[in-house]
This record gives C-alpha cells, sequence and structure tokens, in this order.
C-alpha cells in the first residue's frame, strides 16, 4: 500500500478554499494529543488557548497587539514569497527597524513635538528596507542565495541591538539595567481606544497594509508581475519584467513592512529598546503567510489565529500550568500541516496496493 | 596553548563538519533540505537527555542520529511524496525543531551534562602534536572524518554514488532509466538528518556538555552555507569547517583577550563572514553552474 499522486488537471478551487481549514482543523487534534501526551485534559487546554483570550475584552486588546506585527511582517512577506524571493530575515528587519526608528527618541530626547512620531515611523520603514536591501543586493549583483544571507543578517541585527542598549544606548539613569530611556510622550504610539485596553495603532497599520498590498497583488500590474515571476521567471523575462529590479522591490516592501513592525512594537507596546523586543515575530510571520495562503486578507485572519496562539499559551501556562514553551512547538506543526494540505490544491492523493499498479498504469 | 587552540578549533568544526556532509549528500541528490538547524537542535536535545538518564553519552549520540533520521523523515515524506515546496517544508521543520526541543529540553536547563570521553588510539596518540590533535579526540571526530572520506569516496568512485549524483542533476532522465529516484532520495534525506543527529549530539555532549534553548545558534545555517562554499566538494567541505571552526574560536579569544572591540560585534564575526564567503563563491557564476546539482530544489512527480 502506498500513495501516489495525481495531477488534477487544474487547481482546485474547493481545496485552495479548504486547506487552510483542514490545516487548521489537524493541528487541533494534533495539539490535543500532544496535550494529552503532557497529562492535560485536552479539552480544557484547548479552551485556554483558543477561547479564552476571546472572553474579555483587555485581552482582545492583547490579541491586536500580538497580531499586529505578525500580519505586517507576513504581508510583506507574501510579496517576496509570491515572486519567489526567500526572505527568511524578517527577523533582523524587524529589529534594525526598531533600532533605526528608536534614533529620534534615544539619542535626541529633548527633540519633543508632535512631528516626531510620523518620523520615526518613516525611519523605521527606512531602516528595515535598508537592511532587507542588503540580501536582495547580494541576490542581483553576485548571485548570492538570500535565504543564507538574509537569514546570518538577524543574527547579526540581535548581536547589534544587544550591544546598543549594553553600550552607548544604554539608559543614563536607568541603574546600568541594558535598556534606553524611555520613550517621551510624543514618541509613543497612541492607542486606539485607551478607555478599554492597550491596542495600539499598530493594529490599524496592519489593516491598512493588508488592504493596499492586497489591491496592489490581485488588482494591479506590478501584483500581476510580482506572481509571473513567482511561478515562472521564464514567462516573466519574456513579458518583459526584471527579475532583478523584482527581486529589490519585494525585498524593500518586505523589510519595510516589517520595519514598521518594529518601530510600532517598540513606541507602541514596549516603550523603550530592550536586548529582546521581539519572541520571534519574524519567524512566526512565515508561518502566518503560509496559513494565509499568501493572500493578504487571509493573513489578516492567519495573524490573528496565530497571535491566539501567543495568548492562549500564557493562559494555559497560568491556568492549566501548561509550559509556554509549547507554544512554538504547537506553531511549527501548523505549518506542517498547511503545506500538506496544500498538496490536495494541486493534486487527487490514491492509495495504490502493489496489484493494481499494473492496473492503474493503463488508465 | 597552541596545541589548545587548535584542539577547540577542531570542537568547534566538528559539528559543522557533520551536518554540513549530511546535507551534501541530500543537496546532491536534487533536495535542498533547510531544515538542518531543526534536525540538528533535536539532535542535541535527544542526546543531552538520555545520556543523562541512562549515564552513557554513546547511547544518548545514537539516540540522536535515530531521532535526527526520524525528523527528516517528516520532511523527505512532505516534500517526496506530497510534492511540498522544498524551501518552506524545510523552514518548517527548522521551526518545529526549534519550538519542539525547547519543549523537551525544560526540564534539562541548568543540569550537568554528560561529557563524551576522548578516545586515545593506542601509541599514536603519543605521537608529539598530532597524537593529541588527532588521534586523541572523541569518538564524534573521528566519525566526522571519516564520512567525509567515506561520502567523497562514495560520490565519485561507487555506482551507487553516480546513480545518486545522476538523480541529483537530472530526476526525470535518471526516472527514465528506471533508477528508483523517489527511493534514493528518501536515503539520502535520513542520512542528512542522521549527520545533523549526530552533529547535534556533538555540541551538548562535547562541545558544551550542557542543554541550552536555541543552543545551536545557527550552526545548521551555517552549515547549509558550507555546502554551497564547497561547491558541493566533499573534502572542501572538511575545508570550510576547519575555516569555520578557526573564525568562531577566534572570536571567542579576542574576547577574551579583551581588544577592545564589542564583544557582540566579535560575536557576530562568524555571521558576517559566512555571509561575505558565500558572496566571494556565488559570484563566479560559472563555478557555481558547474557544480551545482542541477534538479537542486525542483519538485519530481514520477509520471507512470
Amino acid at each position: 500500500m502506498r500513495l501516489e499522486l495525481v495531477k488534477r488537471p487544474q487547481q482546485s478551487t474547493l481545496f485552495s478554499a479548504l486547506s487552510p481549514f483542514i490545516a487548521f482543523g489537524l493541528t487541533i487534534v494534533a495539539g490535543a494529543t500532544l496535550f494529552a501526551a503532557l497529562g492535560k485534559d485536552p479539552v480544557e487546554t484547548l479552551y485556554y488557548y483558543f477561547i479564552d483570550p476571546l472572553t474579555e475584552t483587555w485581552s482582545l486588546h492583547e490579541l491586536a497587539i500580538k497580531a499586529a506585527p505578525l500580519i505586517l511582517i507576513a504581508v510583506g512577506l507574501s510579496v517576496c514569497f509570491l515572486s519567489s524571493n526567500w526572505n527568511i530575515g524578517a527577523e533582523g528587519q524587524f529589529i534594525m527597524g526598531a533600532i533605526a526608528g528608536s534614533i529620534l527618541p534615544v539619542l535626541f530626547p529633548d527633540f519633543q513635538f508632535w512631528f516626531v512620531l510620523p518620523l520615526m515611523l518613516i525611519m523605521g520603514m527606512a531602516g528595515g528596507a535598508a537592511y532587507a536591501f542588503i540580501p536582495a543586493l547580494l541576490k542581483v549583483r553576485f548571485n548570492t542565495n538570500e535565504i543564507l544571507s538574509s537569514l546570518m543578517l538577524v543574527y547579526v541585527a540581535q548581536l547589534f541591538l544587544d550591544w546598543l542598549v549594553r553600550g552607548p544606548w544604554r539608559n543614563p539613569e536607568g541603574f546600568n539595567f541594558p535598556e534606553t530611556r524611555n520613550f517621551h510622550e510624543y514618541a509613543i504610539l497612541p492607542e486606539i481606544w485607551s478607555a478599554s485596553g492597550r491596542a495600539h495603532w499598530g493594529f490599524v497599520f496592519a489593516i491598512v497594509a493588508a488592504l493596499v498590498l492586497w489591491f496592489m497583488l490581485s488588482k494591479t500590474i506590478k501584483g500581476f508581475e510580482v506572481k509571473v515571476i513567482g511561478q515562472s521567471p521564464r514567462a516573466g523575462r519574456f513579458a518583459g519584467f526584471s527579475a532583478g529590479r523584482m527581486v529589490v522591490f519585494a525585498f524593500l516592501v518586505s523589510g519595510a513592512m516589517a520595519g514598521l513592525a518594529g518601530i510600532s512594537e517598540v513606541s507602541g507596546a514596549i516603550g523603550q529598546l530592550r536586548p529582546t523586543i521581539s519572541p520571534g515575530y519574524g519567524f512566526t510571520a512565515i508561518i502566518v503567510a503560509f496559513l494565509g495562503r499568501l493572500n493578504p486578507l487571509g493573513i489578516v485572519a492567519a495573524g490573528l489565529i496565530l497571535a491566539l496562539t501567543y495568548l492562549g499559551g500564557e493562559a494555559a501556562q497560568i491556568s492549566v500550568g501548561l509550559s509556554d514553551k509549547v507554544v512554538r512547538a504547537f506553531q511549527g506543526s501548523i505549518l506542517f500541516f498547511v503545506l500538506a494540505c496544500d498538496t490536495l490544491i494541486h493534486y487527487r492523493i490514491r492509495m495504490v496496493r502493489p496489484a493494481q499498479k499494473a492496473e492503474v498504469a493503463n488508465v | 596553548m597552541f596545541e589548545a587552540i587548535l584542539l577547540t578549533v577542531s570542537m568547534a568544526a566538528t559539528p559543522l563538519l557533520l551536518a554540513a556532509i549530511g546535507e551534501l549528500v541530500v543537496e546532491r541528490s536534487g533536495v535542498l533540505n533547510l531544515g538542518v538547524e531543526g534536525m540538528m537542535i533535536m539532535g542535541a536535545v535527544t542526546g543531552f537527555g538520555v545520556a543523562l538518564t541512562t549515564g552513557n553519552p554513546f547511547l544518548g549520540a545514537l539516540a540522536a542520529i535515530i531521532v535526527g533520521a526520524l525528523f527528516s523523515l517528516l520532511f523527505a515524506f512532505l516534500t517526496l511524496t506530497l510534492v511540498t515546496n522544498q524551501v518552506a517544508t524545510g523552514l518548517a521543520l527548522t521551526l518545529l525543531g526549534l519550538g519542539l526541543s525547547g519543549m523537551i529540553g525544560e526540564s534539562f536547563v541548568g543540569q550537568p551534562g554528560v561529557r563524551l570521553q576522548r578516545l586515545d588510539v593506542p601509541f599514536l596518540s603519543e605521537l608529539p602534536i598530532v597524537g593529541r590533535l588527532i588521534f586523541s579526540q572523541d569518538l564524534i571526530f573521528y566519525v566526522s572524518v571519516f564520512l567525509t572520506v567515506a561520502v567523497a569516496w562514495f560520490l565519485f568512485y561507487t555506482k551507487a554514488g553516480l546513480t545518486l549524483r545522476s538523480v541529483g542533476d537530472n530526476h526525470a532522465s535518471a526516472h527514465a532509466l528506471g533508477i528508483k529516484v523517489i527511493r534514493i532520495r528518501y536515503m539520502a534525506v535520513l542520512f542528512g538528518g542522521a549527520c545533523a543527529g549526530l552533529a547535534g549530539a556533538h555540541l551538548s555532549l562535547v562541545y558544551v556538555p550542557q542543554w541550552v534553548e536555541n543552543m545551536t545558534a545557527g550552526r545548521g545555517w551555517i552549515a547549509l552555507a558550507l555546502v554551497v562554499f564547497a561547491s558541493w566538494r566533499p573534502l572542501r567541505v572538511l575545508a570550510g569547517a576547519y575555516l569555520f571552526g578557526a573564525v568562531s574560536i577566534g572570536q571567542l579569544h579576542a574576547q577574551a583577550l579583551g581588544i577592545g572591540i564589542p564583544s557582540q560585534l566579535l560575536s557576530a564575526l562568524p555571521y558576517i563572514a559566512t555571509i561575505v564567503v558565500l558572496v566571494l563563491i556565488s559570484r563566479n557564476r560559472r563555478l557555481t553552474m558547474v557544480n551545482t546539482p542541477a534538479s537542486l530544489g525542483r519538485p519530481f512527480v514520477p509520471d507512470r
């Protein structure tokens, strides 16, 4: 008995729509099995993971805070992945965006005007984009594998941030803690609706970015170019599209999005720079991008789901004593199921018994 | 002193060498497995855990090999049987491995580890300098050197090696000749997983006999870069791994000496060196074109 794939004449529209749901369902089953194996009541744990954080207003705000960077990074990555540019260094671009955006409030704390915040956001995007430009340039000019170069730059960015907050940017009044001075009021990203919780404008940016990139990808020539180059570089060349320019474009867009996510997180949720400012958002966003089937609107939903796992992980730790380390294992398994289910879009799967093989060959 | 430095270089190089030599075989068969980091960290946590509970580091290393191979089977099933995108699946393997290992290893944090003992080769280990360097190392070091030579011989001097390379260079033709493309790729991926698992065990049983979350710290990715750097040639992987071992040990010594450069910038050196080396190698398009397995990363569905 073995599996055999039969190519569908066309993509299955049914499974394109269904596959994320099947994948998510399978993840739930796998999660329940995992929780049971760890000696926890699976139903109760799943409740704390996926339902409990949705029952209170303040935790809905927390959900928006966690979802904002995931969605922002993932919509940028969708442009990269659709055009077959494998930027996996979004975590580094997130950090560099946060650093570039923090220059004003950290180095010029007395410079307090209303336009500081917009400047910070622009500098954050520029910082992320500039950092993403490095692997793009190396790929175009020297044919360097962008997967490896973008990933290596993540480690460099993390170490650079660590050096900054322990060294030159350390808060002079901070009792030697490794952190920068707190941002002044003009450098703080405001809360959307502060009466009910602390969700900040980063979430609005994420939604706007998703809408803009959705429009770009599905309604404009540029979006068409992205997809053609991604699916068939040869066809793209015949159409007169430049693959090199697309590399730069995709990296700049995703770098800018990751940078915006970084500065929004720092100025909205944290309020200063610290040695660690991200629980791996840049990597989790890869999962978000695929779970959202590289469609910006799907990514909004996927970002909310992955954000929920972060909150659910905390809730389950407090209520049923499940380690918060389980979250990352759980998130990792989602991507597996998503990828496996995507096979159903292009292929039918059939079981073949050895005896039947001759018969199948004749069909 | 000099001898001690060379010894630590070889300790830093061994896990890179092992993981890279495994990945080299995988890529020669036309499969790009970006999950090296994930398989390595699973090997590290398994090796540590088994050695700790049984008290026997050899069992730990053996378990790491098995778990690395089993973990790579997950990748093989998805990319080879279900024909999923290899880049995305490899990333998934890495993310899952980092997550799972953190979960499994939570109770190991801070526990004193079990170190894999040195094995002295009789007589030879008493030779001056080379004796200590080459003939008085841990078992995994010997395995890594042996595997490098064995893989070089296998790939270029045996029929099976030629078959494996043909699968990596043109899977359609290989299939037409009746070669079982998928089966050979499965075996290659399993071998790569076993090597990465053992590489991880070297980290947690020899290099720093401890369990720390994310302790591979990008070594799996550096191993991937080494394969490109070596332009898919086993003996060049050996040279590359020792070069990188030297860079990472060199920066550690520079930190210890306190030469006025911030430690974080020195710690970033191996990663920056990786990028620089990749640029230098890949800018020579002819070299990479000639050596890259032509079917690398391409999906294969046999037409029946």
